[in-house]
């Protein structure tokens, strides 16, 4: 499972920074969403991966079978709020650009010679 | 003691940036009162705090009164005290100048974006949690893309999605570097972190240095150091004046916590070794050479400005890389200096080019502008203050950070040179539109309309100047606190006791009080038997 946690990981960051690269907004969209989809399962297993585990500790502590660390659930809930809030944000502004400039490149360019 | 006053600069903004929009959106004048007030309280506030930080050790606020490791913690010290104060001095003359100049009415919602960025800058300041600061990032990032694209346009539309993707990617990075820490500490709280990382065996900590890098290229780029300096330039050139005056604030930002995380959790020559400060000497250093070289080669006066922000958080780094009290000290002054001077600037700039109409800020020569005379006095006052030339503070700051770093000649050299590049730059740029204008052809340029009251606007940056102007005569008195702050900031065991000082005993008490509160006190004894052996 390790394996394959990590793996998906690796392989969405690479694909979020080969997009977040590019030279249009929309691939830098879907990049930027991409690389935060990697950080929140990132951020999920900093806590070791653990399957059907309660994330609380029972008290008595001596037939306990173990427990989920709760604390990078709590995290990614809050990582995912407001990656995805960001996300809108981009989106909103990656469009106004488009409607403003007629293309959606990222690049200042033109606009800064003439300036 | 200051108790729930500590939240008090995150919440009365929080409370004001809501009611603006959702009660005065349509009334400009009730907004710009209130937004006034919400910064002249925050002035106050600020002030109170940073007095009380003088004379007591650093003091806690628990949220929720949860204890430390399990809640998330305020910490107001010395350190932060002067960030607040900075931060909403800088507000208040930034929210002035937006109302003389007119530029609050060119958009929606300035005040209440400006209400939440202080918002999220004072949290900033104030958290002694790495989850909550990133939170806190975010707070104020969103709002300055708000403010960024204040007024829209299609330059200023671009500029503000390079400046958003750069961020996010910036934050995706934080959350991984989070993520690594605290695999490896099993913590957040700052304080906490720094106990358990100087506990860590030397030869254990692959992943915590890696963590610790991860932090450090973080807060690189909200500082715009090199190599994360590019979206710098563009975003301080095409942001409205007032915004990108207010975001002399914001690289301050990542250079607090650099000096936070660095001197608390991995301090120099702990753990992770003098780590930290292989990687921001040469950091430091070449980003004061872009940056004064940016003064020299940039070809508008926006830009001249931009770069030289750069080039002064260089130079303070260098200060702060050195990891050593008196240069800490001297970094401090250099970093109340330098943001004091670049958003004066910045507002200067904005006057000028609100005044040369289509002629924008490039250095050509256009007919003399409106209040060419004031305006070129000020220009010049402002960049003797950022390139370190007598009389004002940056000759000050610059003469300690050398006594500081004294036998250092790469050091010395390069902040010499660079003042000398500087002191070039800014001299072309303000001979160029404000001399040769006089030799110019052509009619005058025609001053923007809108502006509401210019002496307000004047006024606004001329209160920057004078700020810089006091910092030079007071220069003694301001030394003695930032002295005294740096030897707090050096002596990070009193901010460690302070949050984490009897917190596990008092946590436990809470919790068997709060059980047997509820009849069940066999259980809460029960619990207390079984203690030793769940095996902290």
């Amino acid at each position: 499972m390790e394996a394959l946690v990590a793996s998906a990981i690796g392989i969405m960051t690479a694909a979020g920074i080969y997009l977040i690269l590019r030279l249009r907004t929309f691939p830098v969209v879907l990049g930027m969403a991409m690389l935060s989809y990697a950080v929140n399962i990132f951020l999920f297993a900093t806590g070791r991966l653990a399957v059907n585990m309660p994330p609380i500790l029972e008290h008595a502590g001596v037939n306990t079978p173990g427990y989920t660390d709760p604390m990078p659930q709590a995290l990614v809930l809050t990582a995912i709020v407001i990656s995805f809030g960001m996300t809108a944000v981009v989106v909103m502004l990656s469009l106004g650009a488009f409607i403003e400039a007629g293309n959606d490149r990222i690049d200042l360019g033109d606009e800064e010679k003439t300036k | 003691m200051m108790g729930h006053w500590i939240i008090a600069p995150v919440v009365l903004p929080a409370f004001l940036a809501p009611l603006i929009v959702l009660w005065m959106r349509f009334d400009l004048r009730t907004q710009r009162v209130f937004s006034v007030a919400g910064m002249v309280a925050l002035l106050a506030l600020a002030l109170t705090l940073a007095a009380s930080a003088s004379l007591n050790p650093p003091e806690v606020y628990r949220l929720g009164n949860w204890e430390a490791p399990f809640g998330i913690v305020l910490v107001l010290d010395r350190l932060s005290a002067l960030m607040l104060v900075l931060t909403s001095a800088l507000g208040l003359a930034v929210v002035l100048y937006a109302i003389g100049s007119g530029w609050d009415k060119r958009g929606w919602h300035f005040h209440s974006l400006m209400q939440f960025q202080m918002m999220g800058i004072n949290g900033a300041f104030l958290t002694g949690d790495a989850f909550n600061l990133f939170v806190f990032f975010e707070v104020l990032l969103i709002a300055s893309y708000g403010l960024m694209i204040h007024a829209g346009g299609e330059a200023r539309l671009k500029a503000g999605v390079q400046y958003v993707v750069y961020n996010l990617a910036g934050s995706t990075l934080f959350l991984f570097a989070l993520g690594t820490i605290y695999s490896v500490t099993g913590t957040l709280n700052m304080a906490d972190l720094a106990q358990k990382v100087a506990q860590m065996p030397a030869s254990e900590t692959g992943l915590l240095r890696v963590g610790a890098v991860l932090l450090m290229l973080v807060f690189a780029v909200k500082a715009a150091l090199v190599p994360f300096q590019f979206w710098l330039p563009a975003t301080y050139t095409n942001a409205p004046g007032p915004v990108a005056a207010l975001f002399a604030i914001m690289t301050k930002v990542g250079v607090y916590a650099i000096i936070r995380v660095y001197t608390l959790v991995f301090p120099a020559g702990g753990t992770i070794g003098f780590l930290a400060q292989e990687v921001l000497m040469p950091a430091a250093l070449v980003s004061l050479v872009i940056g004064m070289v940016g003064v020299l080669g940039a070809r508008d006066m926006g830009r001249t400005v931009a770069y030289s922000v750069i080039g002064s958080v260089g130079t303070m780094m260098l200060a702060f890389s050195q990891f050593d009290q008196n240069a800490a000290a001297a970094g401090l002054y250099y970093m109340v200096h330098s943001t004091l001077a670049a958003a004066a600037l910045f507002l200067i700039v904005d006057l000028v080019r609100e005044r040369r109409g289509a002629a924008g800020l490039r250095l050509v020569p256009v007919r003399p502008i409106k209040n060419a005379g004031l305006l070129a006095g000020m220009f010049f006052a402002g960049a003797i203050a950022m390139a370190g030339m007598p009389p004002l503070s940056g000759f000050l700051g610059k003469l300690m950070i050398l006594d500081a770093t004294r036998g250092n000649w790469l050091i010395w050299g390069t902040i010499l040179v660079t003042s000398l590049i500087a002191i070039v730059g800014f001299g072309r740029a303000g001979s160029m539109v404000f001399w040769k204008a006089h030799a110019a052809e052509g009619v005058p340029p025609e001053a923007s309309r809108d502006a509401s009251s210019p002496g307000l606007a004047f006024t606004a940056a001329g209160g920057l100047l004078a700020g810089l102007v006091a910092l030079t005569v007071l220069a003694g008195p301001a030394t003695d606190w930032l002295r005294a702050t740096a030897a707090q900031i050096y002596t990070p065991q009193a901010y460690i006791g302070a949050v984490m000082d009897g917190a596990y005993d008092r946590a436990w008490s809470a919790t068997s009080g709060h059980e047997g509160a509820h009849g069940a006190a066999a259980d809460a004894d029960a619990d207390h038997a079984a203690e030793p052996e769940t095996g902290h």
